[in-house]
């Protein structure tokens, strides 16, 4: 089983929402100090995925990231889980990217890779939400895509999928080849080990340039955006709360009954 | 292709009657299409569209547009895709909206690529600009930490946006429309899903979606255990529980009940929040309740920053009185 997993370093998504500010000039985030970037979070639970069909029938897990500057200590991370190899689409002409220019990069860096039964992405990329990149380089490939799955097992030349929807979940099965993107009831993903962190220190990842996957540089990154962002601001939170004290926990729970009456919301 | 024209609203079909999602969809489509001088499509798709047609025209749509086949009985992203993807290029809408739901989620960004056109996911509002006469697509962003204000030339604008986030119209059953079947085509073939079992794991009592009266456990309540007494007040109130996410991730109650950006986006009038932080991420789900009633150890919770009301304090401790307060009081 030919595995590539689609694993994207953000901000920290459960940093406190105190530290998150944004800088107005630029409609950039900026970063929190001392809060160091992660791998997204249902990224790194489409790794999990992965690991758990080559841990039952084994196969090769490929991981590829796009970015700029990305840190070594993040993007590492899939392989000291257990992950075999790592790709990095890292560029300046990477930066600044929208769901298009980036589902198209990734798409054309699988091309390249050529071999594959199963590419899995995160649900959404904890940083903006969007949810579509998966969806985009299966319909870029051509192949047949199951979002939002909490279960995934291969099965004669198949995969089965558990796909989360509002009120339960559906079984679906699919044809391979196929993009999964996964989410997290698939449960949590797994530590890494020593033996994985002294393995993966020593794996170097290779590294492509748009030219290396035929990505012509007008095409990706803020130059194949289709959509503009036209502005980035923080919502205006009131914050007026009325602590309701009192000597002991029971009688400030019962004054606080009595507010609810007396605001007519009991 | 024609001239692009017209806001377009896909509609979704819950038991046999058009979604709430839907409704809503087409209170604020019937806005942007008024404000653009343009007609308000709606398009539904499903082995049978029934009285759905009818409805979506009381809602606000002037004409609705139907595709029934048994291979649509349910949804499959291939079949689903292929019909979206020859009726926007038959009829080409300057504006499609879709919900932000389990079906809304897969369908758009698939369909977005495969013509090629802009797409904005989980939109909170959408108004046309001005000067560009361009749809200003306001989204979440950053698991609700920011704001978003995307635009985009390419066309059709295609959006998907949060339930509750715009509002239905009071249905005029005596509004004239027009229905039209479109002819379905499809190749079962190149249908490469099966869909074997669709599994409800609904709990009893009020929806969440549609309780008035919300008691939500997080992280601090510990266990299942806990649940039980959220259950009581709850029940008390004619209400509904909710949970952040790790009570789900831990499986002390089903992945139905959370609230959140990537769970249930609840309105309730009342919603109180027990023994849980406040993250981004939650408050995207039930920052549109009315009231904000927080109970937590630790004075510098994010979720004092939210609510209206609140205790600082033990919930094992404050739970009890205040449950039997609440029931005194109701019961007077
Ligand atoms: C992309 C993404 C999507 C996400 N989507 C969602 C989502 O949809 N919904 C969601 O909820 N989360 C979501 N999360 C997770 C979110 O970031 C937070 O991790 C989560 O909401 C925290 O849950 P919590 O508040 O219950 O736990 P914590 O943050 O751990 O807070 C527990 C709180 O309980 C209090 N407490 C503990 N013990 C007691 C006690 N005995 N009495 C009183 N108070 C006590 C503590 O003071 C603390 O404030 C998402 C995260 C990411 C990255």
């Amino acid at each position: 089983m030919n595995m590539i997993v689609c694993c994207k370093q953000v901000l920290d998504p459960e940093a406190p929402p105190a530290s998150f500010k944004i800088d107005p000039g630029s409609n950039q985030v900026v970063p929190p100090p001392g809060v160091p970037p992660v791998i997204s979070p249902f990224d790194e639970q489409a790794v999990e995925a992965a690991l758990r069909i080559k841990d039952s029938q084994g196969g090769k897990i490929t991981v590829l990231s796009l970015g700029n500057k990305l840190l070594r200590d993040v993007v590492k991370k899939p392989l000291s889980m257990g992950a075999d190899e790592l790709v990095l689409l890292e560029d300046e002409a990477f930066e600044g990217g929208d769901s298009w220019s980036i589902a198209y990069a990734l798409a054309m860096a699988i091309k390249k890779i050529g071999e594959f039964d199963l590419i899995f992405c995160g649900r959404q990329a904890a940083d903006w939400d969007a949810g579509q990149v998966g969806s985009g380089i299966a319909e870029i490939l051509g192949i047949p895509s199951v979002t939002v799955a909490k279960k995934v097992e291969a099965v004669d030349g198949k995969a089965r999928v558990e796909r989360v929807i509002a009120d339960g979940y559906q079984v679906v099965e699919v044809t391979l080849p196929a993009l999964i993107t996964v989410s997290n009831e698939l449960g949590e993903a797994r530590y890494a080990t020593l033996k994985g962190i002294m393995a993966a220190a020593k794996k170097q990842p290779t590294i492509w340039k748009p030219a290396d996957i035929g990505v012509d540089p007008s095409q990706t990154g803020a130059a194949g955006r289709r959509t503009k962002l036209v502005k980035l601001f923080q919502p205006v939170r009131e914050g007026k709360c009325e602590i309701i004290e009192a000597d002991s926990p029971a009688e400030a729970a019962a004054g606080l009954a009595v507010k609810l009456r007396e605001a007519k919301l009991i | 292709m024609a001239e692009s024209k017209g806001v377009m609203v896909y509609g979704e079909i819950a038991e046999g009657k058009l979604a709430s999602i839907t409704t809503e969809l087409l209170g604020g489509g019937r806005r942007l299409a008024d404000e653009s001088k343009e007609e308000l499509l709606c398009i539904l798709i499903g082995d049978q569209v029934g009285e759905a047609p009818q409805q979506a025209i009381a809602s606000g749509a002037d004409k609705v547009y139907t595709a029934e086949d048994p291979l649509l009985k349910e949804y499959q992203t291939d079949s689903y895709v292929a019909v979206m993807e020859q009726a926007v290029k038959d009829l080409s809408p300057r504006i499609l909206l879709l919900g932000q739901t389990s079906v809304g989620r897969d369908l758009a960004p698939r369909l977005a690529f495969r013509l090629g056109a802009s797409l904005s996911t989980d939109c909170l509002e959408l108004s046309i600009d001005p000067d560009t006469k361009l749809l200003q697509q306001t989204r979440s962003v950053f698991g609700g930490n920011a704001r978003a204000i995307f635009a985009s030339e390419s066309l059709p604008q295609i959006v998907t946006v949060r339930q509750k986030a715009m509002s239905p119209l009071e249905p005029d059953k005596s509004k004239k429309g027009e229905i039209t079947p479109i002819k379905v085509e499809l190749d079962p073939a190149k249908i490469r899903t099966k869909v074997i079992e669709t599994v409800k794991e609904e709990v009893e009592g009020i929806k969440l979606e549609d309780a008035e009266a919300i008691v939500t456990g997080g992280r601090g309540i510990g266990g299942p255990e806990g649940f039980k007494q959220l259950e009581e007040l709850a029940k008390a109130l004619k209400g509904a529980v909710g949970a952040s996410r790790p009570p789900c991730d831990n499986g002390w109650v089903p992945d139905t009940l959370q609230v959140g950006l990537t769970g249930k986006i609840v309105t309730p009038e009342l919603y109180i929040a027990v023994a849980l932080s406040g993250a981004s991420q939650h408050l995207a789900g039930c920052s549109g309740a009315k009231n904000i009633i927080a109970i937590n150890k630790d004075p510098e919770a994010n979720i004092f920053k939210e609510a209206r009301f609140g205790v600082v304090g033990d919930w094992k401790q404050l739970l009890p009185a205040f449950t039997e307060k609440v029931k005194e009081l109701l019961a007077g």
